[in-house]
């Protein structure tokens, strides 16, 4: 049984996250005694294969239940009422959140945003995708699995995800023909290649705007004194398909209806850099998506437009993998990305070198976006010029933007860059709104007086999360909610974002909970800015945005919730006697002490 | 800190969830002692024997960490009266040798002790009112109230306490040098 | 041959171009505070303790190249601020109790503490459950201290060639772990004679029969400030 599933992924150790990840599916974990074999037959360090089970969500020690339901934990799921629903489905099953029952039917889970937010609360049941869960489904499905009905007997309409595309745009609207682009690209060098993405501007959609021409020219180019385009070596193209930013569900849509695209755009990205192997990390939340994506991996073979000798050109080789995550939200971080394509717990790196130079197995490697690649494909077929007929000089083409919250219509808006927020809230019909978080936690939340601000990297940069936050809203639960967010995916690599996140996460609830002083709200954001400034990735370099921005904006928000005593406990002082009344049944006045002093 | 200088300092102390080990250290001013007493007056302090605090106490020093509900108490009585609240060594600063318990939960520390542990022949936990009742969790006495000043060490050195005192009766913002900072 | 040239806290130094920061500095007998840097090791980057500011901007001087020009402040306020705050956070988030510990006075992290005039915690402490295994006759782990620095992994997969550490888990989770399916020391490779048994900087990892040899006023860090040790250590004395 083993053997089989390893023979399935190649025997590589740079497959053992592929391979647990079957192992976990049949035996709902991973055994000790798995970890040793495979350790031995993968050649590995058994403490690597540890490692990376107990640092992936999806994967664990302990047995899951037959059913292992997660739900979706992002904030707008929340505002659908999630945790309430988690709570009753735990009630009906009489299992605790976290756990597995006795019986091992089932166990029920919270999990970062799953990429639904359009149409949550959302969860996953066994890896498959539940959309607009509401109190009627939730007493059936109880039911279902307390009768252990198999999955293909739930009702399908409970599984169906939309695409819901509200506005098209360049990238959204018609269709590409196959091969189009990379006819054109076969008619270029390299370097004709690298000047056409250039002219079009052409920068990374997946936030941090790097110019994607000049990325892919230092991976084909290398290093000082290396010569440019060496065949010897190895190069790689990865598309980072791990959309981890809650809010963010873009390129799932990318994916399901424009992913001949974004092959084309990789294999564009191949025959420009000299690069024969190409990955597609996809989170392991759209595992859903993998037959379809191998289906058309599958047409691209038969078309002569992957594998060997593509379109008939002599020593074109190029092919494409699928390696899937297993819930971890660094493991979208290129660094940590291509760590864990190797096989390993996802750490990010030590920079220099970069990826381009020192990527997947020390080799040149590319990452992009699930977009940059989908935009890539397009300004090869029909040039630089098309793409920049929209847009702003320093932000050309379109954004693809994934809207949820409170409007009357989320979903996918292609929008120019350089469009005012305004003017998105008008067409997905949220009015008098509170705030904004654009580009996810990590990004921007901004007021009703920054909503002429527009997007593109001058202003307001975005990976394409739009969240919007009614007036009924409570700001500080929101920052809450994402302070958590990143204290439960922060890689736990460096200290100040390993202890940092968690102790900020203390800090927000005191204050959330009516316990905070004014000296609390100093002490976070003195702890917030080491977090900011001493943390090894971007996770924890914006783990602290939420709280500083939204502290800065609605700072009288945060005002009224604080106590005007000089310093209160950050835990339930009384509680702490709980054990102790209970076990002496005592009742009397010393058996209580008061939060304040 | 000026009229400090004017008049003596009142210096009020107390040992929570501690061993004395601080208050003997403390004693190992030695001679300088009498120096001491020219500047300062104790108040409530196992020194003195008064058993509350007087309304203008300049100086609290604590000793140990808080394990019960007492702890908590005395520890607001201090905070409530001194102008000066000093955390005294190791248990007070972090918690110290009793909060080795906090991975351990009360309800077993409790049913080891009282009830199942050899040699006990009546098992019960002990439920008089006159008792504290136990928290859960020792803890360091900043996460109950506002600290000023730290003297880490376990004991802290008697010139750890000289240094501060001299400090303060100077009328200097105390600072303890690296030399004598000490965690054990 | 051009020298090549950088500064810290005004003063210049040259170095060697495939120098990083904290190489650079040790060698001209100027000390950047650090836990998970050792000169014979891969650079890690993971404590945060030797962040300086390079031209403005915060950097780690253990992993961050040497380059020709570059403006380095490491002994100022703002900055030691900054560490103790990261000190602090490695003491809250294990169980470290001094009084009680056999490494005490030979301790890096709590020589550091000193080195930074730290006197308190700071932050409410998390008091974790961990694990202490006693399983091998001459070594002993104690996680209550581990400070997650890896010296161990990276000593026993690259000196030793034996894996016998990893850290497994996620974020607070995180946690270090012994190559063997029972989980205990006793079962793994390791030895004595080993680099990763004596490669920690803390109490975790521990010599059976060796603790309290030496009696307070005679340890390690009694009277050598930890600034003076530690830049012997990198200049290799
Ligand atoms: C914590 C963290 C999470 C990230 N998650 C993603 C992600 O899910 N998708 C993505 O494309 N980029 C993500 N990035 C950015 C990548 O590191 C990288 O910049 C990007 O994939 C480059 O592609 P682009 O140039 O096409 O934008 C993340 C960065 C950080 C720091
Ligand atoms: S900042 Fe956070 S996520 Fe990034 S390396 Fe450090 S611990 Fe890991
Ligand atoms: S490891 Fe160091 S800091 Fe931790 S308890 Fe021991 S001596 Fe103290
Ligand atoms: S056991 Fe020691 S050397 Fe190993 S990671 Fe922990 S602190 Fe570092
Ligand atoms: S010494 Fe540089 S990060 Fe630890």
């Amino acid at each position: 049984m083993l053997c089989e599933i390893v023979d399935r992924h190649g025997g590589q150790a740079t497959s053992l996250l592929q391979i647990l990840i079957d192992v976990q599916m049949r035996f709902r974990h991973v055994p000790p005694r798995i970890m040793t074999a495979l350790a031995g037959m993968l050649h590995l360090p058994r403490t690597q294969v540890e490692a990376v089970v107990e640092f992936y969500r999806f994967l664990s020690v302990t047995s899951v239940g037959r059913f292992d339901v997660r739900f979706s934990d992002s904030v707008t799921d929340h505002l659908l009422g999630s945790r309430d629903l988690a709570a009753r489905l735990c009630q009906r099953l009489g299992v605790k959140l976290g756990e597995t029952r006795v019986d091992d039917a089932v166990s029920i889970h919270l999990t970062s945003c799953t990429g639904l937010s359009d149409q949550g609360p959302a969860a996953l049941v066994n890896g498959h995708v539940l959309t607009r869960l509401d109190g009627d489904r939730i007493v059936q499905m109880a039911d279902f699995i307390d009768q252990g009905m198999d999955l293909d007997t739930w009702p399908k309409n409970w599984f169906k995800v939309e695409d819901q595309v509200q506005l098209a745009g360049l990238l959204l609207e018609g269709e590409l023909p196959l091969g189009a682009s990379l006819e054109r690209a076969l008619t270029l060098h390299p370097a004709d290649i690298f000047s056409e993405i250039d002219r079009s501007g052409l920068r990374g959609r997946g936030g941090a705007g790097f110019k994607t021409a000049a990325k892919w020219r230092f991976c084909y180019e290398g290093e000082e004194g290396a010569v440019p385009g060496d065949p010897t070596i190895a190069r790689y193209v990865v598309c980072n398909a791990d959309e981890g930013e809650p809010g963010t569900f873009k390129d799932r849509v990318l994916l399901s209806r424009n992913a001949q695209d974004v092959f084309e755009g990789m294999t564009v990205c191949a025959k420009a850099i000299g690069a024969q192997h190409g990955f597609i990390y996809l989170r392991g939340e759209y595992r859903y998506l993998l037959d379809s994506l191998l289906r058309g991996l599958k047409v691209r073979r038969l078309r002569g437009l992957l594998g060997r000798n593509i379109l008939g050109v002599e020593g074109f080789d190029f092919d494409i993998e699928i390696h899937l995550g297993a819930g971890a939200y660094i493991c979208g971080e290129e660094s940590a990305l291509i760590e864990s394509l190797e096989g390993k717990p996802g750490h990010p790196r030590n920079r220099p070198p970069y990826p381009v130079t020192h990527g997947y197995l020390g080799q040149p490697t590319v990452v992009n976006n699930v977009e940059t690649f989908a935009a890539a494909a397009r300004i090869m077929a029909y040039g630089a010029d098309w793409f920049l007929s929209v847009g702003t000089p320093e932000s050309s083409g379109t954004k693809i933007l994934s809207v949820s919250g409170d409007c009357e219509r989320p979903g996918i808006y292609e929008v120019p860059f350089g469009s005012p927020v305004s003017d998105l809230l008008r067409r997905c019909g949220a009015d008098d709104p509170m705030g904004v978080q654009v580009g996810g936690p990590s990004g921007t939340f901004i007021g009703p007086d920054e909503f002429e601000r527009i997007l593109g990297f001058e202003d307001l940069p975005t990976g394409g999360s739009m969240m919007v936050f009614s007036q009924a809203r409570d700001v500080v639960a929101i920052a809450r909610s994402f302070t958590h967010f990143f204290a439960h995916e922060s890689c736990g690599f460096c200290t100040p974002c390993r202890v940092g996140t968690s102790l900020l996460g203390q800090l927000i609830d005191k204050i959330a909970e009516g316990h905070g002083t004014p000296h609390d709200l100093i002490e976070m954001t003195q702890l917030a800015a080491i977090v900011k400034n001493t943390s090894h990735c971007g996770l924890g370099q914006t783990a602290a945005h939420p709280l500083m921005q939204t502290l800065e904006r609605f700072p009288e928000r945060y005002q009224e919730r604080l106590k005007t005593l000089f310093f209160e406990p950050g835990f339930d002082l009384d509680g702490a006697l709980e054990v102790s009344r209970q076990m002496t049944g005592r009742e009397d006045a010393h058996a209580h002490l008061t939060q304040s002093g | 800190m000026t009229d400090l200088m004017t008049h003596k300092i009142r210096i009020a102390t107390t040992s929570l969830a501690g061993c004395f080990g601080c208050h003997m250290s403390f004693l190992d001013i030695d001679e300088r002692f009498f120096t001491l007493c020219e500047h300062v007056v104790f108040d409530r302090s196992p020194f003195t024997d008064i058993k509350h605090l007087g309304e203008h106490v300049d100086v609290g020093l604590i000793e140990g960490g808080l394990c019960n509900a007492e702890n908590v108490s005395t520890l607001r009585e201090f905070r409530d009266h001194v102008k000066i609240l000093v955390a005294v060594g190791a248990c007070a600063i972090n918690g110290g040798i009793p909060a080795m318990r906090n991975h351990i939960p009360l309800k077993e520390c409790l049913e080891e002790s009282y009830l199942v542990a050899v040699g006990i022949d009546s098992p019960q936990i002990p439920n008089d009112p006159e008792l504290p009742l136990l928290l859960d969790r020792v803890r360091p006495i900043h996460e109950v109230v506002k600290v000023d000043y730290f003297l880490p060490g376990c004991p802290p050195s008697a010139e750890v306490f000289w240094t501060f005192l001299t400090d303060l009766m100077a009328g200097r913002e105390p600072q303890i040098p690296e030399a004598q900072i000490h965690f054990d | 041959m051009d020298q090549k040239t950088l500064t810290i806290d005004g003063v210049e130094l040259s170095f060697d171009p495939r120098q990083t920061i904290m190489e650079a500095a040790a060698a001209a007998g100027v000390y950047i505070p650090h836990l998970c840097h050792h000169p014979d090791f891969k650079p890690h980057g993971s404590c945060k303790l030797c962040t300086v500011k390079v031209n403005g901007r915060f950097a780690s001087a253990c992993t961050l190249p040497a380059a020709e020009g570059q403006e380095v402040l490491n002994k100022t306020l703002e900055l030691n601020q900054l560490r103790t705050r990261i000190t602090q956070m490695l003491f809250v988030e294990g169980n470290h109790f001094c009084p009680g510990c056999e490494i005490s006075g030979h301790c890096k992290l709590q020589a550091t503490a000193y080195g930074l005039g730290m006197l308190d915690s700071h932050f409410p402490h998390f008091y974790p459950a961990r694990r202490v295994d006693a399983s091998h006759p001459d070594i002993m782990l104690d996680l209550d201290r581990c400070i997650l620095c890896e010296l161990c992994v990276r000593a026993s997969r690259d000196m030793d060639g034996k894996s016998v550490f990893g850290i497994a888990g996620r974020g607070m989770e995180s946690h270090l772990v012994v190559a063997a399916e029972s989980g205990a020391l006793v079962d793994t490779l390791i030895e004595v004679s080993d680099r990763a048994a004596h490669v920690c900087p803390v109490g975790a990892i521990l010599i059976k029969h060796t603790a309290y040899e030496k009696p307070i006023g005679q340890r390690r860090y009694d009277h050598h400030p930890i600034q003076a040790a530690l830049l012997q250590e990198d200049q290799g004395d």
